[in-house]
């Protein structure tokens, strides 16, 4: 199937879900967070879409006070086809179903995507920092981060504007 | 990791362990001998790829792929160069295509060949990395000839590649694919036929076909456990599609399809079909300038790409997003060691602690991907 065949198959399924977004491209979707995990299960397990392959979880910061997105990127390994869904989160708080139990891979890529953006997967049984100490403040790869003075006593260094390191 | 009870054990495997290539944590809650659980604990190499990315432009960050995949760094460049070429829409001369082949399945032979030594060290063979280590350090006097280094090549570029190929290069390569293809029958000879070695890794780890595609596995890995996908086949990139060439599966033929013999065998295959792609890329390089293409600054239009390609560890995958600017807005890395990893858990369960090791090297990780 076609990126546009799979988007009018969801539009049919789930006509509350879908999220019209002119930045996208067509390869992408953008769903609301709120049916997520039916509309996961469905997409997984429905034998014309079958996305048993889920490639990457990607997140992303739309920067100033725009919101943070999950954008997941979905491939099927019968019928060789993919889509890249986009959800978005506010920023205040930000949450969505965990779909760590549909796809496994989902488990790590959550707790990568939870290390970096902050971005709270509901569900997930074992969500903690990956790559970061567990300990750390902050969420590295938001826009508006600014990195903890010390950790531990030691000095974390910053590279400033113009100036190059610290 | 909760209470321990009886006879059970919380054993640290690292981080500092030959077997976990690099630096990684395994925590072990071990029953007598027998593994019932295992947490990984990572990001002790974690360098922050994505963040420096956001700070730098779309040149600079070559040298950082480098540095994630360091066992194949020219596989690493050749992801990142071919998703920025999908997204800025440059056709690069055929020349380059072709040098980017022969570099990338070079890379792919080195890194197998360490994975398959180093494997073989893992489980108590020794003799065996020796020999592969003598013939990976040709490949990388290869590499030294041609861009100088010898691990971090920062060599595929934006549109071409830093440096065109030295004279007699064909003849240096051809000569030592010569030299090569008669010494897989002796690393065959050394350890595959080896029956210790065989019964240390028949019917362990098993890996079904589901759980690895639902884990994510890829690679050699995936295709260990039987299921024919190689992205070099089923989504070509660059001019794959020219070359004739199979995709090896695991058969299960000493113990159950997916074991790690399975992914070991499949490695040792992959090697031979790297070598048939290199003879026919070597025929038909045609001449030309590997720089004609080669824009002065890299500016992509707004956008995003996400593009996959085949490094040794399975879909290597980058996720780039450009606001326009010569600084990259997102750079995300799909790292195929990180999802490789995130299986031992289950896969390892009710095996033997020996087990674990052989399980792990199986899955070839490379810890500077896995952390990024």
């Amino acid at each position: 199937m076609t990126s546009a065949e799979i988007k009018a198959v969801l539009e049919h399924q789930f006509p509350a879900a879908m999220v019209e977004n002119e930045d996208l491209t067509e390869k992408q979707v953008e769903l609301k967070g709120n049916q997520w995990l039916e509309i996961a299960t469905f997409i997984k397990n429905d034998p014309d879409l079958s996305f048993d392959q889920l490639e990457c979880i990607t997140g992303y910061d739309t920067g100033e006070d725009g919101p943070l997105q999950t954008r997941y990127n979905l491939h099927s390994m019968e019928h060789r086809h993919k889509i890249e869904v986009v959800i978005s989160h506010n920023r205040e708080n930000p949450n969505v179903a965990s779909i760590e139990q549909l796809w496994r891979i989902g488990d790590w890529f959550e707790r990568e995507t939870y290390d970096m953006f902050g971005i709270v997967y509901e569900g997930h049984r074992d969500l903690r920092r990956i790559l970061c100490p567990d300990d750390w403040e902050g969420w590295p790869l938001r826009k508006d981060y600014e990195g903890q003075e010390t950790y531990h006593g030691i000095v974390v260094q910053k590279m400033k504007e113009e100036e190059g390191w610290e | 990791m909760g209470i321990v009870q009886g006879d059970q054990m919380i054993l640290n495997i690292g981080p500092q362990h030959p077997s976990t290539h690099g630096v990684l944590r395994l925590e072990v809650r071990t029953d007598g001998e027998i593994v019932s659980e295992i947490k990984p604990h990572l990001g002790y190499l974690h360098r922050c790829f994505e963040k420096h990315s956001e700070n730098v432009t779309y040149e600079q960050v070559i040298p950082f792929t480098d540095r994630c995949d360091y066992l194949a760094s020219m596989n690493s460049n050749f992801g990142y160069v071919v998703a920025m070429e999908e997204l800025m829409e440059i056709k690069v001369p055929e020349r380059v295509d072709y040098i980017r082949i022969i570099m990338g399945e070079l890379n792919r032979i080195a890194s197998h060949l360490l994975a398959l030594g180093v494997y073989g060290l893992d489980i108590g063979a020794f003799t065996p990395f020796l020999y592969m280590f003598r013939d990976r350090e040709r490949i990388l006097d290869m590499f030294e000839l041609t861009c100088g280094a010898r691990l971090l090549y920062n060599y595929m570029w934006v549109g071409g590649v830093s440096h065109d190929l030295p004279k007699d290069f064909e003849k240096i390569c051809i000569g030592f694919l010569d030299y090569f293809e008669p010494q897989i029958k002796e690393y065959n000879n050394l350890l595959t036929y080896n029956k210790i070695f065989i019964e240390r890794t028949a019917d362990v780890g098993v890996i079904p076909a589901d759980v690895a595609v639902s884990y994510g596995v890829t690679g050699p890995n995936l295709r260990g456990s039987g299921v024919k996908w190689d992205v070099r086949k089923d989504e070509p990139y660059s001019i794959y599609d020219r070359f004739e060439f199979d995709i090896p599966v695991g058969e299960g033929q000493f113990g159950t399809l997916g074991d790690c013999f399975d992914r070991y065998w499949v490695r040792m295959l992959e090697i031979s079909q790297s070598v048939k792609i290199l003879r026919q890329a070597l025929k038909d390089i045609p001449d030309g300038n590997v720089h004609q293409a080669l824009p002065k600054k890299i500016r992509p239009p707004k956008g995003s790409v996400y593009r996959r390609t085949e490094s040794p560890r399975g879909d290597l995958g980058y996720y780039i997003v450009s606001d326009g600017t010569p600084v990259p807005y997102r750079v995300k890395m799909r790292s195929p060691a990180f999802t490789a990893l995130s299986c031992l858990d289950e896969v390892s369960r009710g095996w033997m602690i020996s087990d674990v090791i052989a399980i792990l090297g199986s899955l070839d990780i490379v810890l500077g991907e896995i952390d990024r």
